[in-house]
């Protein structure tokens, strides 16, 4: 990806005066650069899923985005608890958001759901006690 | 209808003018949880919510919403408040409940 433009976060722990920052950035990052306001749009739902959890679950953490003429590719990296059961996190509605979290509004499980329905792949690599990695990508 | 029409109609109080005042109000759509917004809300949609926090005015800007209202007397928090304002987004409020809010809307939508 030598030619993709490169672009850096840092997802705060707890956050949530800034969560959803990076996604914005991205956002407009995309729109000054032409690309479809659908493709925009199904970026933007997955980015800012994934912003939340980490914000949310695991203390904060790391996004690395490579855009390119024909694709965006996220790379979320955490060093939170890890997921103990991928494939119950995938399931919609199953969510281990506390109380509080979900009184903001969050909580719902949909946020992996919604990061595998609006992206072309979604690659999750976790381990417990060591953190997440999820790499997504939307093509144009 | 644009935002400034609602705006002008005075049906609810208006908490910030954002920088899109013609924009087009082209649907109408409710939700609180912000997951499930994220995914629906539709693009150019006055969304009526009872979330005042300023996760409601990411998931707005994201979605590109035309407005949010507040309703059942529902204000936006500090933090929100300065929030929209820095991302121009027009926020209304009411002490309507939300289907009644949604149905003020309807009306002049379909007017």
């Amino acid at each position: 990806m030598d030619d993709a433009i490169q672009l850096k976060y840092t997802v705060s722990p707890e956050d949530f005066t800034r969560a959803g920052e990076a996604s914005g950035d991205l956002k407009k990052v995309l729109k000054q650069i032409g690309v479809s306001p659908e493709a925009i749009r199904r970026v933007s739902i997955a980015m800012y899923e994934g912003e939340i959890n980490m914000v949310i679950h695991a203390n904060g953490g790391e996004i690395t985005v490579y855009v390119t003429p024909s694709q965006v590719k996220m790379i979320l990296q955490d060093s939170g608890p890890g997921i103990p059961d991928v494939e119950k996190a995938m399931q919609a509605g199953w969510s281990t958001a506390s109380a509080n979290i979900r009184s903001l509004g969050f909580g719902a499980g949909m946020g992996l759901p919604n990061m595998k329905k609006y992206t072309d792949d979604l690659q999750i690599e976790t381990v417990l006690g060591v953190g997440t990695t999820v790499t997504m990508i939307v093509n144009f | 209808m644009t935002v400034n029409d609602l705006i002008s109609s005075g049906i609810f109080e208006l908490v910030n003018e954002g920088d899109q005042p013609e924009a087009e109000i082209e649907k109408l759509f409710c939700c609180d949880l912000l997951s499930i917004a994220m995914s629906r809300a539709p693009s150019g949609c006055a969304w009526v919510t009872v979330m005042g926090n300023m996760n409601t005015l990411a998931v707005a800007s994201l979605c590109d919403a035309a407005c949010i209202i507040l309703a059942e007397g529902v204000r936006l928090d500090d933090v929100a408040s300065v929030k929209a304002v820095q991302q121009g987004i027009t926020v209304f409020r009411t002490d309507l409940p939300i289907f009644e809010a949604a149905i003020a809307v309807w009306d002049r939508l379909h007017a």
